[in-house]
Formats: C-alpha cells, structure tokens, sequence
C-alpha cells in the first residue's frame, strides 16, 4: 500500500452566520500516494469548501488535516504557506495566471516561495511546459492564448515544483469540451507518471473517467468507489472523445 | 520547508503592477514627481541665486558705509559739513574714506544740438580718485579718474548711463556735452552692486567739476571701508562724526544690508514654494494610496494565487509596500531629475553658479520613500489580512 499524502478525519467546516452554515459535515477521506481522484457533487455540495481545506487555504471548524503526514491544525500561517510552497499545487477553474508576465516566468512562480534560483526556477519552468506541449509558446503572454493552452499552463504551474499531491478544481469548468477532455488526458497522464492528483468537478462524466470516484453532497461524502477508468474498460482513447 | 522570498524576488513581484499597468503608474508618480520637482528646483534656484549674491558680498566686502545727508528738522534737506570726509577718516578704525557730490542742473548730452529741455535721468557727480578703491569697484572699458585726468574735462560713466547714451566703444575719442563744456569719456565702470546709483551717473573729478561746472564742492555722499571687525562699532559713532551738531540729520547705511536682505527675502519665498511643493508630494502620497488601495482590490485574485503558491501574509504584505515604495521612489527621482534640469536651465540663463543642494536631492528622495511608505502601508497591510479564500472568492 502506498503511503497516504491527505488525510481527511471527521473534518467539519462551519461558516459563522444567521443560521450558521456547516459547509463539511464530517468528512473522512484518504488520498494515497500516485492516486488520481475525482471527487463530485452538485453545486453547493461543499466541493470548494472540501478543496480549500486540503489545500490549507482555510482552516476546519473541527476535525483533523494530515498533509503529507503532517497535521495542519496547529501550523502557522508560515508553517502553512511553506507548506503549500513545497507540498501542494494547486489548478483553478479561472486559470489564476499573470498576464502582466510570460508563459514561462508565470510557470517559473510556482517555485516563486521556495528561494529558488530564478536561473533555477526558469531551467525547471521550461521543462514542464515542455512536458505539457507548451515547450513553443514559452514567452508569450497568457492573453495570447487559448483557454485550453492556458489551462495547461496552470497545471504546468502546478506541478513544477513536483508537490506531494496536486488539488485541481473545476479545472475543465471553463473550457469547451474538446479542450475539458484533453485537459483531463493530461492529468491522467500526469498521473500516470506518478503524480497524486485530486480533481474537484460537478461534471459526472469527468469523474467516471478517473480511477477512484468520492461524492459529496451536502457537507457528506455519500460513495467513494474506486472503477477502472473508462478508457481502460474501452481499451484506451481520452475521456469525453 | 519553510515559505521563502528571496530580495531581488520581492523587487520583480513588487514591481510587476508597474510593468503591469505602466501608465496608471506614471499618473500615480507625476503627483509625488511635480512636488519634489517643484522642492528641488526651487532649492536650486535658491541657492544658486543666493550663492551669487553671498559670492557678491564677499567680493564687495561687508565693510562698506555710507553717509549722506538726511531731512533737515525744519523739513527741507539736509546739508554735510565739508570737513565730514576729514573728520570720518580720524575715526580708527576707517581704513578708506571718498565722497562724491551731485553737481546740481548740469545735464549730460552726446552733442550740443540736443535742446536742454531734453535731458535723460544721468546725474554728474564730482568724485575723488580713490572712489573705485573704496567702492570696490571695476572699470568696464577704459580707466577711472586719476590726480591728472580730476583736474580736466575727463569723464567716466556708469554701466547704464553709458549703455542709455549708446557708448560701447572707447578706442575712438568720445566726447560728451555738459553743462555747455564738452567732456572726453576715459572709462565706462561695471555695474556698482554696492553703490547702484551710480550705474546711472557721470562722474568727473572734483577739481574739473569746480573749474567747469562752478561745483560748490558740497558732499552728497560719503563712502567708506572699516575694519571688517569693528563695522558696527563704527556705524554707531558715523552720525555724529559727520555732523557734530546735528547727528540727527546724516542719513548712515551700510548697503550690503540690501544684498544680505534680498539674499534673506528669497529665503522667505522659497519656504513658500517649498511648502507648496509639500503640498504637492502629499497629495500625490495620496494618489499613491489610492492606486495602491485599488490595486489590493483589483488584483484580490493575484493575492489569492500568491497564498495558494505558498507566500506569507508579510510576504504579500511587503510585495504591495514594496510596489508603493517603487512608485514614490521612482516619481521622487523623476522630480530630482527634472528640479536638477529646472535649476540648472534657470541658472544657466541668468549666468550663475549651478547649484543643486545635496540636502534637497537626498531630502527630496527621503520625503518620496516616507511618503510610499506612509501611503502604502494601509493597503499592504489589507492585501496581507485577505485570507486566501476571500481572495480567491473575489473574482
């Protein structure tokens, strides 16, 4: 068995207000080393919340977060930054790339928080955007590109820093299908070179196509299947071709 | 594994709004660049104004008195005893003494075909040879009068009586018409800081102007030098000096006092100026927070991703005062630059030292980087209290 990256132990989430909103309603889940998973749910499921919180981006109301063995809840808002500078990438619906830099110098900020060489950053930036089919575009401006290519440059952010797990949300939310799809072969091929790779979406047909399946609904996780993906039950081709 | 940025790494990400958007940041400077420019120059142009005018009392010395007849009692003018001059270089601690007398309805002419009626605003003043000396004066063209050429029809013109008369040129023989005597013109002087009245004179010898002009010899103005030490010692005693009898009606100054008081009237209006100029960096510190502010606004979601990508609040924090510094920093450099420019054009034109004071360069960019501090320190410290989330949530 593979050793897990993220754990999740009775976390629940809780907005303050009138009435007060539990966003995670106990939620346990596990996430081990080279898994790809998806994890699905209709709007207002908790989906964001859920992604955030693995993420550290936002502290649990209660329960337990083990990053990469290593329990969040007492860490600091250093200790947690660190954290998501070495340990985790991150992939967002919006893209979240800055346009006022390059292709490459926007890849390169995923090592930005690591005291990296800036020589160092580029040297790495350049060969996960080769990685990603990017190796062309390297000094263009993100405006310049597709919303497919831009998705790809984000993920090339994500995981130049080869962090323990990738947390990607909505990450085909705003692209037509064709590009969602490839999108999606590039993860699984991400994935299957080793990377742990966790997919937040709304789209059921993007979560039948991954290996392990967990669904949210109201704050709860009500199934976590794992399936072969259905281009290995078909025998290969990209998901949503 | 700790979050880390580097210092050249927080200048790029510091500086990206300005690559970014660089022409709200060069709005966002001009305030901070007009009012340091405006400090700058008008320190500048103070100072090199007023280096002219101390390197010209330190020329002209500040030992120089003057003593001339004041208002009579009765009202009417005053009169200065002929032995004044006599009685003035007794005192110790004088060192040179000259007087000059206004030769009262002589008028000065370039031809005697000129009606009488038509006199200019040139006065004829009967003067020792030792004026030049004690004045400290120079002659522009030609010489000053000496023992021989007092006793003859020589006359030497000041700065502006010789440029109204047209004189420019004394390598021919010139002669001017006064009082029915042709005078011959042996020297033009340098303007007469200390003395101003006579730029618009015509001074003969004291001999010539009794001989000619039947000049009843009396004195309208005395100079004289002291010990530079003593001036005020000497100022006290001048009065009654002069005119044992009536102290009260001789009129004593020391000119230099006008050049030291305009020197001391321009201190006042450039403290004007540079209020004014304060104003202005402050107003453009304010043009900087609020570009600062929008920008915490506009770039929540930049914010969001620098915390997803692992930057601490002071990371962030700093990022956005390092931007606020690098805009008033860059504006107060332009305004050093352009108040250097402004000051060296002025001076330049008015033929004076270029003097641009270190103390407005570095005080100039010291007010700028307070200012981006002052102005940027409430938006960096919101873009670093936006939690990753809210900001991730703005978009």
């Amino acid at each position: 068995m593979r050793p897990p990256v993220l754990e999740l132990q009775r976390v629940v989430k809780r907005y303050p207000g009138k009435p007060p909103v539990e966003a995670l309603r106990g939620v346990s889940l596990t996430v081990h080393q080279g898994e790809l998973v998806a994890v699905v749910g209709q709007s207002g499921s908790g989906k964001t919340t859920l992604v955030h919180v693995m993420g550290t981006l936002e502290r649990p109301s209660s329960g337990v977060v083990l990053v990469a063995g290593k329990d969040v809840s007492e860490m600091t808002d250093r200790e947690l930054s660190g954290l998501r500078a070495w340990q985790l990438g991150f992939v967002f619906q919006q893209f979240f790339l800055l346009d006022g830099l390059s292709v490459v110098e926007n890849v390169a900020n995923g090592l930005l928080y690591r005291a990296v060489s800036q020589a160092e950053r580029r040297r790495l930036a350049v060969a996960a955007l080769e990685r990603v089919g990017l190796g062309h575009r390297l000094g263009h401006h993100p405006s310049k590109l597709s919303g497919g290519e831009r998705q790809r440059v984000a993920i090339a952010r994500a995981v130049v820093g080869e962090p323990a797990v990738v947390l990607a949300d909505e990450p085909t939310g705003n692209l037509d299908s064709a590009s969602g799809a490839s999108i999606m072969q590039l993860l699984a091929d991400l994935n299957g070179e080793g990377r742990t790779i966790l997919v937040i979406t709304h789209n059921h047909e993007i979560a039948d196509s991954v290996p392990r399946r967990i669904e949210l609904r109201d704050g709860l996780t009500v199934s976590d299947l794992t399936v072969a993906p259905r281009w290995e039950q078909q025998g290969g081709g990209a998901a949503g071709e | 594994m700790n979050s880390r940025l580097t210092l050249p790494d927080v200048l790029r990400a510091g500086s990206l709004g300005l690559r970014s958007r660089p022409l709200r940041a060069l709005l966002s400077g001009l305030g901070v660049s007009i009012g340091i420019a405006a400090i700058v120059g008008v320190l500048g142009i103070s100072a090199s104004s007023q280096s002219r005018l101390l390197a010209q009392l330190d020329a002209l010395g500040t030992n120089l008195l003057t003593v001339a007849p004041g208002q009579a009692l009765g009202g009417g003018q005053a009169y200065l005893p002929p032995t004044a001059p006599g009685m003035i270089r007794r005192v110790g601690p004088v060192l040179t003494v000259s007087a000059t007398g206004t030769v009262p309805g002589i008028h000065v002419f370039r031809t005697d075909k000129i009606p009488p009626s038509a006199s200019g605003g040139i006065s004829v003043q009967a003067a020792d040879v030792a004026l030049l000396r004690t004045l400290g004066a120079t002659v522009q063209r030609g010489t000053f009068l000496n023992a021989a050429t007092a006793q003859y029809p020589a006359v030497v013109l000041g700065a502006s009586s010789a440029q109204y008369l047209g004189i420019t040129d004394l390598r021919y023989p010139v002669q001017l018409y006064l009082g029915g005597q042709w005078f011959g013109v042996i020297g033009v002087l340098q303007p007469v800081a200390l003395a101003p009245n006579l730029d618009r004179a015509a001074l003969i010898g004291y001999p010539a102007a009794q001989r000619y002009l039947h000049f009843d010899g009396e004195f309208t103005t005395i100079y004289l030098r002291t010990d530079p030490n003593q001036v005020t010692d000497v100022q006290a005693v001048l009065a009654r000096t002069a005119n044992p009898n009536h102290p009260e009606e001789v009129a004593v100054s020391r000119p230099s006092d006008v050049l030291a008081a305009r020197a001391a009237a321009q201190g006042a209006y450039t403290s004007l100026f540079i209020g004014l100029g304060a104003v202005a960096v402050l107003v453009g510190g304010v043009a900087i927070a609020n570009t600062m502010l929008t920008a915490v606004l506009e770039r929540s979601s930049e914010i969001g991703l620098r915390r997803a990508l692992g930057a601490t609040e002071a990371h962030v924090g700093l990022q956005f005062l390092t931007e606020s510094l690098l805009l008033s920093g860059l504006g107060g450099l332009a305004g050093v630059v352009l108040g250097s420019l402004a000051t060296t054009f002025y001076a330049l034109s008015n033929h004076w030292f270029v003097i641009v004071p270190p103390l407005a360069v570095w005080g100039g960019m010291a007010s700028a980087l307070l200012v981006g501090a002052v102005a940027g320190l409430y938006p960096a410290t919101r873009a670093a209290r936006l939690t990753p989330t809210e900001a991730l949530r703005t978009v």
